[in-house]
């Protein structure tokens, strides 16, 4: 509903503000401070996987506004690819350092399984995307990866819609569709961070009742929202 | 017994803990430039590796008989792609299969291929012939199916008994036009204009490299090349890229399962290993529901070392903690 004071809004726009608003008012969409248990470097391995996705995206960028031959014969293209690899690299690293993080943290509790579930498709649609890439490097790798991997994917059904033979169709999967997926998972995963707030930790009672057992009831640990 | 239960279930809100200051932005944009430093060191240390591509040209100048048997087996419907099912051609059996799912064969050939038109005779009739090679596609073209076979076969057979495989030194008869065929086959690969004319089909663009990629893995040079690159199915090749680069690291368990029985000799290996990946895959998914494996973090107690200045705090005899043992 409408504070008070503010003239109502009419339409669908105006219910989206509301509700947009009201979910994550600009202070819990970037808040200046935290819980002061948010303090240990496993906390860092999420901004990190952030950081190698947006150079990801970035050397991937120039890659493209170049067109898939140029690094093969420039010095400075075969740079690029260099940074988009090591990129991925990383980015690869930090969210696999950030899963694990977040598993020993059973960061699932307390209404977070969808933050746990974004993130396990977001780790799930990076490897297709890597994979993707590695099958359109138009080089003697590429050739050989699709030649092995198109086993697997026929042994299921899946070749015969998605051919990793087809160089055109990889290089759309792997520079449009797969980070467009992507992109959308992780905006989607880190603002349920943000609506949830930082997970407490395990066996934390709650400061406002003194007593964990005077909490209201509460969902059993994990269960969803 | 339910105290305790909503002892644990109880996760409080974030909000009711005391705070701290925290610059979310500060830290996104340290660690972005940190991230990007990095990256630009390791790019500028390690480079990245660019193997050339084979082409069917320098396949059939490196090992003209690899070439030739390959070519043979194409025209006879003998090669693995011939006879490899579905999405290629209904090849009986051929399927692999999840338990009682036949998913490959449920997907049906979308992606026909017939070796013998697409990869030898077709390239052949499309380009301008001596009127030797001329005659030898008629007389195929005339024979029925049983020649053909006949012919084909004799003619692999032969090339395997001959020294080095080379078709200069094959023995015997009974083989019809195919050696005549194959022999021009692989003068037009050896100019390179059999690459162009398996991707170009009539066409001008051109971005799909199905028919020369299955050629090429056919035959046994660019399986050699890999497996000196340690590529090798059972060299842990599927997260392997060329020269000494990490590669797909993260596809190790995938990989793994490959190098262990029963997988590693069933020949529904990549069915079952999908579907097992598909299984794992779904169980991280849904971890936070399944009773046990959820509970590993609170047993581990790795948590205790995360949050351990909240410990030191709430942990004070008259602190309010409740981590239960
Ligand atoms: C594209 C990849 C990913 C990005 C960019 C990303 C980013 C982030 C960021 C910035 C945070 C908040 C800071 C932090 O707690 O580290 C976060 C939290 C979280 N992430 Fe991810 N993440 C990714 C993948 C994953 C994966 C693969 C998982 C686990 C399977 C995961 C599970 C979680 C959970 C459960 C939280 C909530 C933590 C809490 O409430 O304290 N994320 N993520």
């Amino acid at each position: 509903m409408t504070a008070p004071h503010e003239p109502a809004s009419r339409g669908w726009t105006g219910a989206v503000r509301r509700r947009a608003v009201a979910a994550l008012p600009p202070d819990k969409l970037l808040p200046d401070t935290q819980p002061a248990y948010m303090a240990s470097w496993i906390y860092v391995f999420g901004v990190l996987t952030l950081s190698s996705l947006v150079v990801v995206l970035a050397t991937g960028g120039v890659l493209a506004l170049k067109g898939p031959a140029w690094w093969h014969v420039s010095d400075a293209g075969k740079y690029v690819n260099s940074l988009h690899l090591w990129s991925v690299e990383l980015f690869m690293f930090f969210m696999v350092i950030h899963l694990w993080g977040k598993f020993f943290m059973a960061a699932w509790r307390g209404r977070r399984a969808l933050t746990w579930i974004t993130g396990v498709v977001c780790f799930l649609t990076s490897i297709g995307t890597a994979f993707t890439g590695y099958l359109v490097q138009q080089n003697f790798d590429s050739q050989w990866i699709a030649g092995q991997a198109k086993d697997g994917l026929n042994s299921v059904g899946i070749g015969a819609f998605f051919n990793v033979l087809d160089f055109g169709q990889m290089l759309m999967w792997h520079i449009v569709l797969l980070p467009f997926v992507l992109g959308l998972l992780t905006a989607w995963h880190i603002l349920l961070v943000r609506l949830r707030g930082i997970v407490p930790p395990i066996g934390a009672a709650d400061p406002a009742h003194g007593s964990p057992a005077a909490s209201a009831p509460l969902p059993a640990e994990g269960e969803a929202p | 017994m339910t105290r305790r239960r909503r002892e644990r279930a109880a996760v409080p809100d974030p909000a009711a803990f005391p705070t701290r200051s925290y610059d979310l932005v500060k830290e996104f944009t340290i660690a972005l430039v940190v991230v990007a430093l990095l990256t630009a060191a390791l790019a500028a240390v390690f480079s990245s590796p660019d193997d050339r591509p084979v082409t069917l040209a320098s396949w059939s100048r490196a090992d003209g008989a690899d070439f030739t048997a390959t070519a043979a087996a194409e025209l006879g419907g003998t090669s693995g792609t011939a006879e490899y099912g579905p999405p290629y051609n209904h090849t009986p059996g051929a399927a692999q299969k999840l338990g009682p799912l036949g998913l490959q064969s449920a997907a049906g050939v979308r992606i026909p291929i017939d070796t013998a038109e697409d990869f030898v005779l077709r390239p052949l009739a499309d380009a301008p012939q001596p009127p030797v090679v001329r005659v030898a596609l008629a007389a195929w073209a005339a024979a029925p199916a049983a020649r053909q076979q006949a012919w084909t076969k004799a003619y692999s057979d032969a090339l395997a008994k001959a020294p080095g495989g080379d078709p200069a030194k094959v023995t015997g008869g009974g083989f019809g036009p195919v050696p005549v065929l194959v022999a021009r086959l692989l003068d037009m690969a050896r100019s390179g204009a059999l690459d162009g004319q398996l991707q170009a089909e009539g066409k001008f663009y051109e971005t799909d490299y199905t028919r020369p990629l299955l050629f090429l893995s056919d035959g046994s040079y660019l399986e050699t090349l890999a497996r000196a690159q340690h590529l090798g199915g059972d060299q842990w090749g599927m997260m392997n890229e060329t020269g000494d680069y990490p590669g797909q690291a993260w596809l190790w368990l995938y990989t793994f399962w490959y190098q262990i029985e029963p997988f590693k000799s069933s020949g529904n290996a990549d069915a079952l290993i999908w579907g097992l990946m598909a299984l794992l895959s779904l169980g991280l998914m849904l971890l936070p529901f399944i009773p046990g494996l959820r509970s590993i973090p609170r047993w581990t107690r790795v948590h205790r070392l995360i949050w351990r200045s909240y410990h030191r705090t709430a942990d004070q005899p008259e602190g309010r903690d409740n981590s239960p043992g």
